[in-house]
């Protein structure tokens, strides 16, 4: 899709069958749900996998009874949650292990959200400073693999990191009411 | 948004670092889903129709799948599997 739908708009199309919405809402909360899994409820890798299909499968078909269209990642992350616990229940019968806290859940579960409001606030920066911002913190990459994948001197991406850092800042703070158009350099 | 206010750079690398990707596999069998679902509701269709087809799935689902042109996945397997007992009623 093309141009930024409102969660709510988005949960629409998807109810009325368009494929590119589901697309779209899959990518759009796709690590919301994995983080959930992993950090908060700290799910190995292959019970998270089963976890994170369970979840969009479970919206896809009960998506018709959602109420509030606006509503949609509370929902989600509590299909996540009730997903993970019953996991981490038949697991326990099987092999015990400790449960995280449940303080420590809640507290983690709310800094996701934090951080998904801030990766929505990427959204509305240039192509050049999502990507870069993207790839060195949330895909962990090294200067000179970013450098290399955006052809740009590996001695100049601190720099556009710091100044893409900035407008997001800016971003999320409403100092800026337009979207950002001036690019990463 | 939940927070907005405050933010200095460095907790915003932090939580930036909270959302890594859901690993690219993940994402598209999710994506797949739609077009998995409809697999699945016209192989049951066609077993509830074909009474030959549906002899040749109780016997070998997995090569019945294939010999329908439908790549026997796990989950198409289990899917279909499940809708079984329902078929012979």
């Amino acid at each position: 899709m093309t141009m930024e739908l409102s969660d709510a708009q988005l949960v629409g199309r998807c109810r009325a069958g368009e494929a590119a919405a589901w697309n779209e809402l899959v990518e759009r909360f796709s690590r919301y749900v994995y983080a959930i899994a992993v950090r908060a409820y700290r799910l190995a890798e292959h019970d998270a996998e089963d976890v994170f299909q369970d979840v969009f499968a479970r919206a896809y078909e009960r998506l018709g009874s959602l109420r509030d269209d606006t509503a949609i990642r509370p929902w989600l992350a509590q299909l996540t949650r009730n997903a993970c616990v019953d996991r981490l229940r038949t697991s326990a019968r099987e092999q015990p292990a400790e449960e995280p806290a449940a303080e420590e859940t809640d507290a983690m579960l709310e800094r996701l959200d934090e951080a998904l409001d801030v990766h929505e606030g990427l959204e509305a920066l240039s192509g050049d400073c999502r990507e870069i911002l993207d790839r060195f913190f949330a895909r962990d990459e090294s200067y000179r693999t970013i450098g290399e994948a955006l052809d740009l001197p590996a001695g100049t991406i601190a720099s556009r990191i710091s100044r893409c850092l900035g407008k997001l800042r800016e971003q999320l703070e409403g100092r800026k009411l337009g979207p950002d158009t001036s690019g990463g350099s | 948004m939940s927070a907005t206010f405050g933010y200095d750079e460095e907790r915003l690398g932090e939580l930036l670092s909270d959302l890594p990707p859901a690993p690219a596999g993940w994402v598209r069998a999710a994506q797949e889903l739609p077009a998995a679902r409809r697999g699945i509701d016209e192989i049951v269709e066609r077993a509830r129709v074909d009474s030959e087809f549906r002899v040749r799935l109780v016997a070998d689902l997995e090569a019945a799948l294939a010999a329908a042109g439908y790549e026997p996945t796990d989950e198409l397997v289990d899917a279909v599997r499940a809708c079984l007992p329902e078929l012979d009623q």
